[in-house]
């Protein structure tokens, strides 16, 4: 039995002591002092969000598979245990062997979230690691960054030693087997860093030199050494039906948030939304072998347990075997003990037919997600859904017997007018007044609309990366008004509209589009105690702006400004295929409001082509 | 059918809780391939039932639970397969098959023995004394008219007598025994006994000094003796497995 690194005394007095323990189901068992490289995977949020994640399961699996390598997790320990272990000097483990982090070879920190860059150092700090990666020596585990928000790794660059660009499937076995030889000559930290930076996908960024002109904008980035790369190039995994998929993922004891089989049936996404940045960085969309996929789902099922399946991937319902699969599951998957969980589709009598089939129509709801209110701004948004589409999938479902409609939108999207926020009440109204036309006998009592809007964040590797984002009065003032004109509505009884918070917007539109001026700022906030800003009741929004004055940066700086086409991007470094070109000329055509086809209808030569596979070449051998 | 399991709960399984453990055995039912039997209605779920919840941070060598079954295998089978997916702290020991008429174990459980073991660290003289002044106390505690301990509720604290919840009550060896109630008409907690034995010594009670182990859960037989859960049935034999 392996020994807790927490007493018993501990694990009674804090909140869901199986947070810590690990041997969960399908946890992967080794002994340490039989591998040559040991990894340390951390999701820097609480345990339940952590292990919801696919991504963390794919490279667990992947690099477990290693016979030379064992890879372990950590989590963020919850406000209660980082107290007890701050006052009891109790350093911060993994939960397979219970190891101290710092003795880990690699630690590796997935960026799902912005809001989530206190908890990286809460992590490295508990862990007795240094904080600043330039005060680490070789006794430290090298501190790896991978996910989404390593598109812009800048504000929270030095805290790093290697950002890896791209999909993890393809170069960690790069990085293992370099490591140990330089391990095994000797090699101090810098030459192993310098050694990892000439594998493609990989960005050091200690090697690279910013300097900025007098009005805050970059005036260059550049490497400081002979050989460094200019540009890190994402990697991507281009045969998608033979890399590692998690047949036996991990299972927890306690709830998590997803707590179920999740398959990943493609990456990437045809549709080009302009606001998107997975639409961008996961180009070409690849889609998995249904035939495989199936045999997935029976696995998986099979080895977890769980009573749900879902899907993963960015628009279902553009998979072209959906149908296919999706009848699969209901025919042979699902029975008693298994739910099949429907992704977002688009309304159809396909989809319909399926909603009918495995949820219970009285308490499920159509969603739709118009982002905008008019057809203008979804034209200018590149978002294809029409009122038109909307109201014909609509009425079919009214008239199947459903009565909830659930709308998601945005505020503060580029171009966007009064006219606009109003289009989003009288979008809904529309819908309800359409429902009354269905007689009284045929339909199923009241009509319900929910209505949500967050507040848009303009991310990098977007068309929209140059877009100035609202300064948060602004949106205060027109999600009230928005408000205020559903209460105009006719049916405004059965409407309800919600809007997202403000000041965690502000910020995360800080670090989307920030420079390395902000790891300061970031060590600061944590410093004077911020950290889970991700959680409401933690978040403290007094502390970050009293970190940002102290260190002379603004927030508008980064948030409201429009940009300039030819100026220097702190991420114009990567380069993810799709080009700078493309992106700006899809802004042009943003400001114009024209609609640009989705990669089926016509290839828009994004740049994506040049990875050889996925949609580009799609029915071309 | 219904079948009853008898399970262990013991090493770092004891930090997951009553629920948590639920859920475990209906995920481990399902990876074991059981013919477990559903409930009707949109929602259906396993029909399964746990005797006597335990508390986080106690160990256990006499938990049950009941499930209905569309086919059966054999006791040692579904020992077998049960254990094939357990984890460490997990082990199930034993499988009967109920008369169709049996009640619940969680409506039949009367009662559950306990060993707890009070820790104390080398060398400390007043830990030893503790020990060996409660061990002492726990051989007369049932002699005295009514056993009083303070029980908090929601609301407020008042004194009870618990003397009616305590069959049992001895020094074993160097740990403390005690069978006490449990179940739905009285149930018993044992760290109360030792909050009572504490303040009979005189010393504060803290509730990380005592390890608690339940050894048993038992129920009434007919004529009235306590007896094991694993009473109310058969084991299953290869011949009487049926489909």
């Amino acid at each position: 039995m392996t020994t807790l690194a927490l007493s018993d005394e501990i694990l009674m007095e804090i909140e869901k002591p199986a947070r810590y323990i690990g041997n969960e189901v399908n946890m992967v068992r080794k002994d340490p002092a039989e591998v040559e490289i040991r990894f340390c995977m951390c999701f820097p949020d609480v345990y339940e969000i952590g292990m919801s994640h696919l991504g963390i399961q794919i490279l667990y699996d992947m690099i477990n598979k290693r016979e030379d390598a064992y890879c372990e997790r950590v989590y963020s320990p919850w406000p209660d245990l980082d107290r007890i272990m701050r006052e009891r000097n109790i350093l911060l483990f993994s939960l397979e062997t219970q190891t101290p982090v710092r003795e880990f070879d690699f630690l590796g920190i997935t960026l799902q979230y912005e809001m989530c860059y206190t908890n990286i150092l809460q992590v490295l700090e508990l862990s007795g690691i240094p904080i600043w990666a330039k005060d680490r020596t070789l006794e430290d585990p090298i501190v790896f960054g991978g996910g989404p928000c390593s598109y812009n790794p800048e504000p929270i660059a030095d805290f790093f030693d290697v950002f890896y660009i791209g999909e993890g499937e393809t170069r960690y076995h790069d990085v293992f087997e370099l490591y140990k030889s330089a391990r095994a000559q000797g090699a101090s930290r810098e030459e192993i860093l310098y050694r990892i930076s000439q594998i493609p996908g990989m960005y050091v960024p200690s090697l690279y030199e910013v300097s900025y002109h007098e009005d805050g904008t970059l005036a260059s980035f550049e490497p400081g050494q002979e050989g460094v790369p200019k540009t890190v190039v994402k990697e991507i995994v281009m045969d998608f039906d033979k890399v590692p998929y998690p047949e036996k993922p991990l299972v927890p004891y306690i709830r998590v948030t997803q707590d179920r089989v999740t398959l990943e049936i493609m990456r990437g996404c045809i549709r080009g939304c302009r606001f998107c940045q997975a639409g961008m960085i996961y180009r070409p969309t690849r889609q998995k072998d249904v035939e495989l996929l199936k045999r997935y789902a029976r696995s998986m099922v099979k080895a977890t347990g769980h009573e749900e399946i879902s899907l993963s991937s960015l628009s279902s319902s553009d998979y072209e075997c959906l149908k296919e699969f999706i009848y699969f599951l209901i025919d042979e998957i699902s029975n008693d003990d298994v739910n099949i969980s429907l992704p977002s589709l688009r309304i159809d009598a396909f989809s319909l037919d399926v909603m009918k089939r495995v949820q219970d129509i009285k308490k499920s709801s159509l969603t739709f997600a118009p982002e905008a209110g008019t057809q203008r701004l979804r034209d200018v948004i590149n978002k294809g859904l029409t009122e038109e589409v909307i109201l014909n999938g609509a009425m079919q479902a009214f008239r199947g017997g459903w009565n909830k409609v659930k709308f998601y939108f945005m505020l503060g999207l580029p171009m966007e007018t009064e006219e606009d926020a109003e289009g989003i009440p009288k979008l809904c109204e529309t819908v309800a007044e359409a429902y009354y036309t269905i007689p009284k006998e045929e339909r199923n009592g009241k009509v319900s609309i929910t209505a949500s809007a967050s507040f848009f964040v303009p991310k990098p590797f977007t068309p929209f990366q140059w877009a100035p984002m609202l300064d948060p009065e602004t949106y205060r003032d027109r999600a009230r008004h928005v408000k205020d004109t559903f209460r105009k509505q006719l049916n405004f009884k059965s409407m309800k509209f919600t809007y997202h918070e403000t000041d965690v917007s502000a910020l995360e539109g800080v670090f989307a589009r920030g420079d390395r001026r902000l790891s300061r700022v970031i060590y600061d906030a944590y410093a004077s105690g911020c950290i889970f800003d991700a959680w409401t009741e933690f978040f403290d929004y007094e502390k970050w702006l009293s970190a940002f004055e102290k260190n002379g940066l603004s927030m508008s700086f980064y948030t409201t400004r429009e940009r300039e086409v030819d100026e220097l991007l702190p991420w114009d470094f990567i380069d993810i295929g799709v080009t700078k070109r493309f992106l700006a000329a899809e802004w042009e055509r943003a400001k114009q409001g024209i609609v640009t086809p989705n990669c089926r209808e016509q290839c828009s030569g994004c740049g994506a082509a040049r990875f050889g596979g996925g949609v580009c070449f799609e029915g071309k051998s | 059918m219904k079948v009853r399991v008898k399970y262990v709960k013991s090493g770092h399984f004891k930090f997951i809780g009553h629920l948590d453990v639920m859920r475990f055995f209906q995920k481990a039912v399902k990876r074991a391939g059981l013919d477990i039997a559903y409930s009707k209605g949109f929602s259906p779920h396993q029909l399964m039932s746990f005797a006597a919840p335990l508390a986080l941070g106690v160990t256990s060598e006499g938990e049950y639970f009941d499930a209905e079954f569309n086919s059966l295998v054999s006791s040692d089978e579904f020992v077998r397969r049960f254990n094939e997916q357990m984890v460490e702290g997990m082990t199930v020991k034993d499988v009967i098959l109920l008369p169709d008429d049996a009640k619940n174990s969680m409506s039949i459980v009367a009662a559950s023995d306990y060993h707890i073991t009070i820790l104390d660290k080398e060398e400390d003289t007043a830990c030893a004394d503790r020990k060996a002044k409660l061990l002492e106390v726990s051989g007369h505690l049932l002699e005295k008219e009514t056993i009083e301990v303070l029980r908090k509720t929601k609301k407020n604290e008042k004194v009870e007598d618990i003397k009616n919840g305590i069959f049992k009550l001895y020094p074993d060896g160097d740990q403390l025994y005690m069978l006490l109630a449990t179940g739905s008409a009285y149930n018993l907690k044992p760290e109360l006994v030792v909050e009572a034995l504490c303040r009979e010594t005189g010393y504060e009670y803290q509730k990380f000094d005592y390890r608690i182990h339940r050894i048993e859960t038992y129920m009434r037989s007919a004529e009235g003796e306590l007896v094991s859960l694993l009473e109310s049935g058969t084991r299953i034999s290869n011949g009487n497995a049926q489909g």
